[in-house]
């Protein structure tokens, strides 16, 4: 078990360290660097050669890729082309409100997917199953900008609920981010309902066709007590490694949302430091959410080896 | 009319008796709605008792209702089936009237269920003891103080060991066998009035089922519990059962006393049923019974078994026979019951021209072939350490002359699938080489190998339903080999794939069929077909009938049989029946371990078992005979990976002579002509006027 433990983490670290060579390397290939899209038409002469001693960039790929690579484990991520303001700084606020918004839409999203999976699992091909699974397949096909466009339009404008868009600044407290948090956690929260669901859903049924489901009922087990002892245990099992990826996904796939509701998130101050060809900040970026999709899937890894017998046990041997 | 009559007279049977019976089934039909909008039956107009102490057995092919009946008699319905007519009474109460919740206490209480693969019936997520406990807390009046008591005492009952830790096991980490005893611990664990046993023992190692049925019938002897054993074995239910019901496209066709039913049979289906029986006694091909049995709804108002019978004239095709009942107490539904024993149960005419074998030409030489599959870890790779595991197969030598079929018997693990697949290039072997005819060298992998080797060595695999492509036509299918070794086209190529299906007694419109337009049997078939498409030398067939029905069984063995001779091959027949293996081979190896035991003429090695090992296989082989019972030499331990060091049997061997034994690889000693033994022990002193033979090299 331990063996394993320690084998996973290596395996997580390589894989972030790979992901960190692979996105420096991108960002070298592409044409231009930090100093020429921060200095745009005067990039030439003197002030370029200047910009580029001052951030350090004629020194050899190698020796930068290793240089940010470990001031970036220190959580030094170095300086902004664009505002000159440290990086960690700047991404720290931005991280804290992405994950603000990831962990509302997980917080109301995960239960209510598990319950409406399994609702519609054990009441397979009823109303209130095709009522589920239908509603299941619009979240998952519509895009979720316009579903984002669509809610606005209703609660926003309409019915006037919600604020539509986000106006707070970045470095607001945590409670200032209610009720305008409200539309862009609802939509994140649909997509991410839709597809445990349809986990949860297969995955219950075929456990209630398994034969140690009808050797429970049997054996004379009440249906309640069949679908809680012997049913959901090895239903949800594979569900958390889909959790896991939708938990990454959603970590990710936050920029769409973030853009659409000018929410001040991770995700929008990658597509403004993309459009600014602010490069320093691209990178960090890309590495805070490739390590987090990594650790979210570690994370699962173990956390199902840990609840689930077989695979316990078969590494115990 | 006919069947309200019949009925009436059952019943008054039934009350003149006086003895009421525990569990009735009557008149009862189940089915399910198809999706053209007909009512197809599973089960017609089945009608059953079951008295206290009784051992019923149901026996029947695939497709024949049996489980199904199981189920019904706890009012029990898979998904998608119904009930059409009829009713199972217990206790005054018809079961499929009842609420799950008035069925709670009955199901696991009072009948009891001990299903197919308990590897799959027992819960993943919980342990032993609690899934034991559950059944003690629903059905007994125990107080949780002594449920611990109860549990070692049932597991100690089952004969399993050291019950006191096994509660916290697992149900991954016991054996086969160990979860077929947990299996049975529980269906025991709510005192059950009757015990329904659901194939109990298929899937299990010949060893391991001998010793489950033994207990079974401990058990049945014991107590008065009622018991209806389902199988497709006729051998299993002449160990445990008093009564026999042979089942046939969903109805009973005969019911009666065992040895009535397994020795002369009044029905005609069950004598052709028996004659497919490969003995172990017996070398000769079982008797094949053509044909397939019908599906549901393809028969009403005639005989189901008709089409298959030498009997069956206008009468069996216009009228349904009704299921008589004869003064002698057996029940038969046959118009001609009276002239079934002019159906042979047994097969005597003995094909001697298949023991003619051979010239002694190799085709295809073993030299001291291993094989794993534990692969080192990228660390110890880079650290350049020595593999520590043994290897899954040894030391095998072993040639094989050309026209001869060799049967590698063995149990689970035993390493005969892993022989073949290094054989047919699937998987290298880590040590010795393989040699092609005159001593051409046969490369290890499929990559490295020419065309031409890849065409004479073919292999059919266990299951059709996975070795055939569902998505490509039978043409398709045969069109491959032909289109690769042959470069056929066009016509030719159709004219040769329709001469194929020919060859394997499939007609040329199978052509377009799909895989699963055809049935178990013929699916087989054409996997077979594939492989002579490319006119091998070699043949590698592995568990080629194990996943058929016995009857269907017969008819590929034949098959082979008379492929062989025609064009000459040469076969390596893997299969964990011996009597399978006896009925085909010319010579036999016997496995363990994945190392050699014993090896020679099929006739000697089966006559005189002389290694421990093949004695302790041959003597737990079920035979359809209520009088033969399996000897129990040795118990049913699952060893994981061979010993590191001596003989691979030495845990569990009889005669183990100890220190020798599990320290010296035992040498090879030549018995007779051919014979070859590898053991310690001093095997002249078991036989009659034999001196010790000097130990020999293998050739």
């Amino acid at each position: 078990m331990l063996g394993l433990l320690i084998r996973r983490l290596a395996l997580g670290i390589v894989t972030i360290l790979l992901v960190s060579v692979i996105i420096f390397a991108g960002v070298e290939i592409l044409p231009g660097d930090a100093c020429t899209a921060f200095l745009e038409r005067e990039a030439q002469g003197k002030l370029l050669e200047n910009c580029r001693s001052d951030l350090g960039l004629n020194r050899s790929a190698t020796e930068r890729y290793f240089d940010w690579a470990s001031a970036a484990i220190q959580g030094d991520f170095g300086v902004s082309a664009g505002s000159k303001k440290s990086i960690a700084t700047l991404v720290g606020d931005r991280l804290k409100n992405t994950l603000l918004l990831a962990v509302c839409a997980m917080a109301a999203g995960i239960p209510l997917a598990l319950m409406l999976g399994i609702v519609s699992g054990l009441w397979r091909d009823k109303p209130a199953d095709l009522v589920i699974s239908t509603l299941t397949i619009f979240a998952m096909t519509i895009p979720e900008f316009v579903t984002a466009t669509l809610l606005i339009l209703v609660f926003s404008v309409w019915l006037g609920w919600v604020p539509g868009i986000v106006l707070t600044s970045a470095n607001a407290p945590v409670s200032e981010f209610f009720p305008e948090i409200l539309l862009p956690m609802t939509v994140l929260a649909l997509v991410m309902i839709a597809h445990i669901l349809r986990t949860v859903r297969s995955s219950v049924i075929e456990t209630l066709s398994s034969d140690y489901a009808q050797m429970a009922t049997l054996k004379g087990v009440p249906y309640w007590r069949m679908v809680f002892r012997h049913v959901l245990p090895n239903a949800l099992l594979p569900t958390i490694n889909v959790i896991a990826l939708t938990i990454a996904w959603l970590l990710g796939g936050v920029v769409v949302i973030e853009t659409v509701f000018n929410y001040p998130g991770l995700g929008r101050m990658m597509i403004d430091s993309i459009s600014d060809r602010d490069l320093p900040v691209t990178q960090a970026i890309a590495l805070i959410i490739s390590s987090v999709y990594v650790c979210v899937n570690l994370l699962a890894d173990l956390l199902s080896l840990v609840a689930n017998p077989r695979l316990r046990t078969a590494q115990l041997q | 009319m006919q069947s309200d009559l019949l009925e009436v007279t059952s019943r008054t049977d039934d009350s003149s008796a006086a003895v009421e019976p525990l569990l009735q089934i009557e008149d009862l039909s189940i089915g399910f709605d198809a999706k053209s909008g007909d009512t197809l039956a599973v089960l017609r107009n089945v009608n059953l008792s079951v008295h206290a102490g009784d051992a019923i057995g149901l026996v029947g092919e695939s497709g024949s209702g049996k489980s199904t009946l199981a189920l019904a008699l706890m009012g029990y319905l898979k998904r998608g089936l119904r009930v059409l007519n009829g009713a199972t009474w217990f206790d005054e109460n018809n079961l499929f009237a009842l609420t799950r919740q008035q069925l709670e206490p009955i199901r696991g209480g009072r009948i009891a269920l001990i299903p197919q693969n308990s590897g799959q019936s027992l819960t993943p997520s919980q342990r032993i003891g609690v899934q034991l406990e559950e059944a003690l807390q629903l059905h007994t009046a125990l107080k949780p103080g002594q449920y611990q008591d109860r549990i070692v005492e049932l597991l100690a009952q089952v004969r399993l060991p050291d019950p006191g830790k096994l509660v916290a096991r697992y149900p991954h980490e016991l054996s086969g066998g160990q979860q077929q005893r947990v299996a049975i611990a529980m269906a025991l664990a709510g005192d059950p009035e009757v015990l329904l046993l659901d194939e109990p023992t298929t899937g299990l190692d010949v060893t391991t089922q001998a010793h489950i049925l033994t207990l079974l019938r401990e058990i049945s002897q014991q107590s008065d519990m009622a018991m209806v054993y389902v199988s497709h074995d006729l051998g299993a239910i002449a160990q445990v059962c008093n009564q026999v019901a042979v089942m046939y496209a969903g109805e009973i066709m005969l019911q009666g006393d065992v040895k009535q039913v397994l020795r002369e049979p009044l029905h005609p289906y069950a004598r052709g049923l028996l004659a497919s029986i490969p003995r172990l006694r017996s070398e000769a091909l079982p008797q094949a019974l053509d044909g397939r049995p019908p599906a549901p709804g393809e028969v009403s108002n005639e005989c189901s078994f008709a089409d298959r019978c030498v009997l069956a004239d206008t009468a069996c095709r216009s009228q349904r026979p009704e299921l008589m009942s004869l003064p002698s107490g057996e029940r038969v539904r046959c118009h001609y019951h009276h002239r079934a024993d002019a159906i042979p149960v047994t097969v005597e005419s003995i094909q001697g021209a298949r023991k003619e074998v051979a010239s002694l030409t190799p085709v295809v030489s073993l030299d001291n072939l291993g094989i794993t599959y534990h692969r080192s870890g990228l660390l110890k790779q880079l650290l350049g350490l020595e593999d520590q595991n043994t290897p899954t197969v040894q030391a095998i030598t072993l040639a094989l002359q050309s026209g001869e079929t060799l049967g590698l018997v063995g149990e689970s693990g035993s390493g005969k699938s892993t022989i073949l697949k290094s054989v047919a290039g699937l998987l290298p072997p880590f040590e010795g080489q393989m040699l092609w005819r005159d001593n051409e060298r046969l490369p290890e992998t499929i990559k490295q190998r020419s065309s031409k080797q890849l065409r004479k060595i073919q292999i059919i695999f266990q299951n059709p339903d996975e070795s055939l492509n569902p998505r490509q036509t039978i043409g398709e299918i045969l069109a491959q080999p032909l289109k690769l070794y042959f470069g056929l086209s066009g016509q030719e190529l159709e004219r040769r794939s329709i001469e194929l299906l020919e060859r394997v007694r499939l007609g040329s419109h199978y052509i377009s069929r799909y895989p699963a337009q055809l049935s178990g049997g013929e699916k087989q078939r054409v996997a077979i077909a594939r492989a002579f498409a490319a006119e091998p030398d070699l043949v590698l067939c592995d568990e080629v009938t194990s996943a058929l029905d016995v009857s269907v069984q017969a008819a590929v063995l034949h098959l082979l049989d008379d492929l062989k001779r025609e064009s000459k091959t040469t076969y390596i027949f893997v299969s964990h029946d011996l009597a399978v293996v006896r009925s085909l081979s010319d010579r036999v190896a016997v496995l363990y371990q994945g190392r050699l035991c014993e090896f020679g003429p099929a006739a000697a090695v089966y006559a005189t078992p002389s290694h421990p090992y093949t004695e302790v296989l041959l003597d737990a082989v079920l035979e359809p005979d209520p009088d033969s019972k399996p000897l129990l030499m040795t118990d049913d331990v699952v060893e994981l990976s061979p010993p590191a060091a001596g003989c691979p049997f030495q845990r569990r061997c009889p005669q183990s002579l100890g220190q020798q034994c599990n320290r010296e690889t035992p040498p090879w000693h030549e018995l007779d002509g051919g014979h070859f033994i590898r053991c310690h022990l001093d095997i002249s002193k078991n036989r009659r006027g034999m001196s010790k033979l000097p130990t020999v090299e293998l050739p």
